[in-house]
């Protein structure tokens, strides 16, 4: 059972009350008549998947209902700091494989 | 190879079983293949296999960094049924359905394919209206399906409680009677046999940690026991696949989930078929064992932990106590996790790459032990050609650019 701790309610309470929501820090194309398909495609469907650390958006769903970022290794599951929206981590992202 | 009979049983027991041959052999790594298989699942030995008996192509090594079929082939619930919404998944599903029905013959060797029948439960009207929608699908497409109402359903499983009274009431099912389960370590067995017979190398405790490559094009695969040489590359490692994308510098629309199993002490037969409900989210049958085979939805968050999390399992667990009350007093004997490589619209990804000689045949998720044979069969012709097997064509990655989805989540639910 993972503790997460919610930086809006500011305390820790148990992985039920929330629901991940994949992938933090995604910025919609600014001007989407002007994006290409590839470019579009990406932002719907391709998402980071690396072993390693992780930054991701949870809801606190049955607490305050506010979104949130996590930093969270994808190996351990250990979280490494929570974050609100607008905020930057402090953790940077590492992955297994990427030699590039 | 030595061919498995009832023969070769009784023979064999006159020298207590001493003198059985292995069932395939340790090589070491030669310094370059035609085809370098990356993961020794049941679809990468199933694709190794094929393109040996099916296309001659038996300079061929699968790579596998732990031992074969120690992935999602050995930790999955093993149900197969191919009544899938969608042509392109039916066709391919269907495919692999057929290839189940005379596989252990074609191995040589029984991977206990069980057409039991698989049930999936309707809840509410909507899931019903789903359920018509699908099965009349199905029959468009030549497979077979039923729907069940309640009286059926309590006719063919006694123990499930089918009265108004539930949490979540059942209204009907769906019901495929060649749909069933298979023994998936034999299942990897069967095809490292029959493809190590044919001159396939099975490299086991061999990871693949780069991918080399020159002017677009592969030069074969970097590993820890050194670096192997290969015109083709096809790589088939299930939940790490994105780690194997990103070494030849590429990006996959799959996200890796844990997933998650669980088995009970063995009991006297109570349940001779297959009972699924996406909505409740929960399915078990019962193995020839006697345990009851219990799984569940992913977990949430992105995970390579090969481990669950206990809500999903206490999630999991309501819903079978719900549907199966006399349930509720078994104990669980083990539990697990596998990784599975989910994509967006629950369909697998069978497509070349921009590099040239590099394939992949990932995206299955929670779903690919059913399409083992299918996938292997198709893959296989794919690498062999160059080019998509008309089966595999749909799949490529490109249509998460195009936009031409093929939406088996939203439209059928799908599970396992
Ligand atoms: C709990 C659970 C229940 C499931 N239930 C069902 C079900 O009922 N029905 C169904 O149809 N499907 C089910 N599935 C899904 C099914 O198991 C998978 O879709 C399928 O097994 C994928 O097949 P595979 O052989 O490609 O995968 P795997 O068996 O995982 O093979 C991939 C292999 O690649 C290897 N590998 C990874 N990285 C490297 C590397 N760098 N170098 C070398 N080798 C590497 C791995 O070690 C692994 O052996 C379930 C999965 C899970 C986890
Ligand atoms: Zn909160």
């Amino acid at each position: 059972m993972l503790h997460i701790y919610c930086p809006h309610c500011e305390e820790y309470r148990e992985e039920e009350e929330f629901r991940p929501k994949g992938e933090a820090h995604i910025a919609r194309p600014k001007a989407p008549e002007e994006t290409d398909d590839a470019a579009w495609g990406d932002y719907l469907f391709f998402r980071k998947n690396p072993r390693g650390v992780h930054h991701e958006q949870w809801l606190h769903a049955a607490g305050c209902r506010k979104f949130f970022n996590v930093t969270r290794h994808t190996v351990s599951y250990e979280i490494l700091e929570t974050y609100k929206v607008g905020q930057q981590p402090t953790a940077r992202t590492t992955d297994k494989g990427g030699a590039k | 190879m030595q061919r498995y009979s009832g023969f070769g049983l009784l023979k064999h027991g006159l020298s207590h079983h001493e003198n059985w041959q292995r069932a395939w052999r340790n090589p070491e790594p030669k310094s370059k293949y035609d085809v370098i298989i990356v993961g020794g699942g049941g679809h990468g030995l199933a694709t190794a296999y094929y393109l040996a008996r099916e296309h001659g192509i038996t300079n061929v090594a699968v790579v596998e960094k732990g031992w074969l079929g120690g992935g999602n082939t050995a930790r999955n619930t093993t149900i197969v049924r191919s009544n899938y919404l969608w042509g392109e998944a039916a066709w391919l599903y269907e495919h692999a359905m057929k290839l189940w029905e005379g596989l252990s013959q074609d191995l040589n060797y029984n991977v206990m394919f069980s057409q039991r029948g698989v049930m999936n439960l309707g809840h509410t009207l909507q899931d019903m209206r789903d359920i018509h929608r699908r099965v009349n699908a199905n029959r468009l497409n030549g497979i077979d399906g039923e729907v069940l109402d309640v009286r059926q359903i309590q006719e063919l499983v006694p123990i499930m409680d089918c009265s108004r009274s539930t949490r979540y009431p059942v209204l009907g099912a769906s019901w495929q009677p060649r749909g069933g389960v298979a023994r998936h370590d034999a299942v990897a067995w069967g095809f490292a046999r029959g493809a190590d017979a044919r001159g396939v190398d099975l490299l086991q405790q061999t990871e693949v940690t780069g991918i080399r490559e020159s002017g677009g094009r592969v030069l074969g695969v970097e590993t820890t026991r050194g670096f192997i040489a290969a015109d083709t590359v096809g790589v088939v490692a299930a939940g790490n696949s994105s780690v194997i994308a990103k070494m030849a510098g590429l990006r996959l629309p799959l996200e890796s989930h844990p997933l998650q199993a669980l088995v009970s002490e063995p009991l006297k037969p109570v349940l001779d078929t297959v009972v699924m409900s996406n909505h409740v989210h929960g399915y078990v049958s019962q193995s020839d064992k006697g345990d009851l085979v219990i799984g569940a939805g992913i977990d949430g968050y992105n995970g390579y932990g090969q481990r669950g999390s206990y809500p999903t399992i206490e999630h999991t667990l309501q819903a079978i106590v719900e549907l199966f009350p006399m349930f509720s007093r078994v104990r669980m004997n083990r539990q697990w996790g596998g990784i599975v490589d989910t994509t967006p619209d629950a369909c697998p990804i069978i497509s070349a790459t921009p590099v040239g000689g590099l394939f992949f045949n990932c995206g299955w998720g929670t779903g690919g032990f059913k399409a083992t044979p299918g996938s292997g069969h198709v893959f296989a012709a794919t690498l062999a050609a160059g080019k998509a097997h008309p089966l595999a064509a749909p799949f490529t990655i490109d249509r998460f650019i195009s936009g031409k989805l093929i939406d088996e989540h939203g439209a059928a639910g799908v599970a396992h």
